[in-house]
């Protein structure tokens, strides 16, 4: 197990490093400095302003820099745009706010999706089936940018029981169209996954004789069904978390609701090379660490894995 | 000694019997395909849309950027869709015609769906088969970089190019061309896995074949029914991936559009009364999503043996 777990560490911190550098490869390459204005300035000041943001320093200084400031400290340098901020401000103050609905957005997806996969396969055929099935169809189609409109047209402008938008320190109100709008294609896709093979598990031969033993239907499904049969699910959960962190983005440019989507978008625009780059190796890291997590898990529960 | 002539005509007849009721793997597929009901539904939808697409701005009363003053700003009471106004599916913020709007976004989305499907086939399949077929440490280190690959946030590294190279349609492709091909490499190499033991491949071996020519020869046209399965699975995703991207206002930029960027600016000018705007061009995403979805289930129903 100690030898799995290195050996998949051993992967992942060279992905980071290459997503490191490549990150500052392509802001290397861009073309124009981020102080090209559309006045141009004395070249005084811009050199000034270069020295400061240590531009004027030779590439190899600079990556090695960066890498050992990222790596050692977690300091990803100030940013372009906002004079007294650093990119460490910015993440700070978006950050807790994607966790958060990022959070229940995933807690949602998998427990409605679990339970719903799960009871359609216990009954299969029935109209609850159906409805699972038909909704898991449905909303393959609904990612986060369809959703987010339709939510904001129906619960904010028809109805008007929820906030259009904004934070507010994260009351419910504010959080549930974002965290439904991220959750539900996920959601469906784990219902789906569920129900698959959950119907596999229960027509092999273990659960016939736990049946036989006269195991209730319920403790045969929880002890020895689930197990299982969540197996298929596990390695879903590593993409499901990136996509509902990447989908963060039109969450937060949606429902203004100031995560680190918000920020991504505007520097985006704004060309602030280095809160985008802060901002990408942020989530790399979180999509690396996942992944490994739920590698770990997988081949823990999974005894048939090789490790 | 010679067998008569009503033997010889009844073998003959046997043989052409046997011929028709012998079916080939691909017609057999057919026939699966064809009995899912779902599956040739979406396929005619599939079709409408693409004609639409290609044909629809012959159809349209306008061009897609003309923008017509007399209705800024009025656009609540002036743009609705009507047909003597030959506005269709009505005006935009700027006073400009829908319909055309839409025969581009949808274009446009398409393509970047067909581009991306194109590229995982091509490059997906010639990798993974090669990976899969040379196996050991040559696919030791190829499948590692397609794991190194995938646990990047692509998302967020195109949009970062995106912003540094200009934001184009050329652009959008190549991010689009560098994520698309991950997966299909992966099961191409999975089923090339399954495949290189057979009989066939061992005697192109034992015939000394070059084992470029085995790939292509005898690898690849064996992984086609499962890669075109995925590969159109891929086409809506694609599509969903560059809406996504272009919503944001980071993808195709004006003059030009695409779904997402539409159904970004309906989404935007909701409030106002607009609803169309929103209505038309989400319609034609959500068609089409749920069309090659449909398809894609249906081709994987009749092809992938896993699943009969």
């Amino acid at each position: 197990m100690f030898s799995f777990v290195v050996r998949r560490l051993m992967v992942a911190v060279p992905t980071l490093l290459i997503l490191v550098i490549l990150s500052f490869v392509l802001m290397y390459a861009a073309p124009g400095g981020p102080f090209n204005s559309e006045r141009p300035l004395p070249p005084e000041v811009l050199a000034n302003i270069q020295a400061k943001y240590g531009l004027d320093q030779p590439f190899w200084k600079r990556i090695t820099d960066y890498i050992w400031g990222v790596v050692a400290h977690f300091d990803f340098g100030p940013s372009f745009k906002f004079k007294d901020r650093s990119v460490n401000d910015i993440i700070a103050q978006g950050f807790p706010v994607t966790l958060t609905y990022g959070f229940w957005s995933f807690v949602l997806a998998t427990v409605v999706g679990v339970t719903l996969g799960t009871a359609a396969a216990i009954k299969q055929n029935s109209w609850l089936d159906y409805l699972a099935v038909g909704f898991s169809v449905g909303a393959q189609v609904l990612p986060n940018f369809v959703m987010a409109p339709i939510l904001l047209l129906v619960f904010t402008l028809w109805l008007g029981w929820l906030p259009g938008g904004g934070w507010n320190g994260g009351e419910w109100p504010y959080l549930i169209m974002p965290v439904i709008a991220l959750s539900t294609s996920y959601m469906a896709s784990i219902a789906r996954i569920m129900r698959s093979s959950m119907l596999e598990v229960l027509n092999t031969n273990f659960i016939r004789t736990a049946q036989a033993k006269g195991i209730p239907m319920r403790r045969v499904i929880l002890r020895h069904a689930m197990k299982p049969a969540i197996l298929p699910l596990l390695s879903y959960l590593g993409p499901a978390f990136v996509g509902m962190i990447t989908g963060s983005v039109v969450i937060d440019a949606f429902f203004s609701t100031g995560g680190i989507g918000t920020f991504f978008v505007n520097s985006a625009f704004s060309r602030d090379y280095s809160v985008m780059m802060g901002i990408t190796i942020l989530v790399g890291t979180l999509t690396i660490l996942f992944n490994l997590v739920v590698d770990i898990l997988y081949a823990w529960i999974d005894p048939k894995i090789r490790y | 000694m010679f067998p008569n002539r009503t033997t010889v005509e009844d073998i003959e007849n046997a043989a052409a019997l046997a011929e028709v009721q012998g079916r080939s793997l691909w017609a057999s597929a057919r026939a699966r395909f064809m009995r899912n009901k779902a599956a040739v539904v979406s396929l005619i939808v599939l079709i409408l849309v693409a004609a639409f697409a290609l044909f629809g701005g012959f159809f349209a009363q306008w061009e897609r950027d003309f923008v017509d003053f007399s209705l800024m700003g009025r656009n609540a009471h002036l743009g609705v869709p009507s047909f003597e106004t030959g506005h269709y599916f009505g005006t935009d913020n700027s006073g400009r015609d829908l319909f055309a709007r839409t025969v581009q976004g949808t274009g446009i989305s398409l393509m970047v769906g067909i581009v991306g499907a194109m590229v995982a086939v091509l490059v997906g399949t010639l990798y993974g088969a090669t990976a899969g077929y040379f196996g050991g440490r040559v696919d030791g280190i190829m499948m590692r970089i397609v794991d190194v690959l995938m646990s990047i946030p692509f998302m967020f590294v195109l949009i970062l190019m995106l912003v540094i190279f200009g934001r184009s349609i050329l652009m959008l492709f190549i991010g689009i061309g560098l994520i698309s091909w991950l997966d299909m490499a992966r099961i191409a190499r999975g089923q090339t896995l399954t495949i290189k033991n057979k009989e066939f491949v061992e005697v192109a071996v034992a015939t000394g074949v070059h084992p470029l020519r085995i790939i292509l020869r005898h690898i690849i046209p064996n992984l086609l029914g499962i890669v075109v399965v995925y590969a159109t699975l891929l086409v809506p995703n694609m599509i969903i991936f560059e809406s996504f991207i272009s919503f944001l206002g980071l993808g195709v930029q004006e003059p030009n559009t695409s779904l997402g960027a539409l159904i970004s600016e309906g989404a935007g000018t909701m409030q106002y009364g607009t609803l169309w705007q929103l209505l038309f061009p989400l319609f034609f995403f959500v068609l089409t999503i749920f069309a090659f979805f449909f398809v894609g289930d249906g081709l994987r129903d009749a092809l992938d043996p896993k699943d009969r």
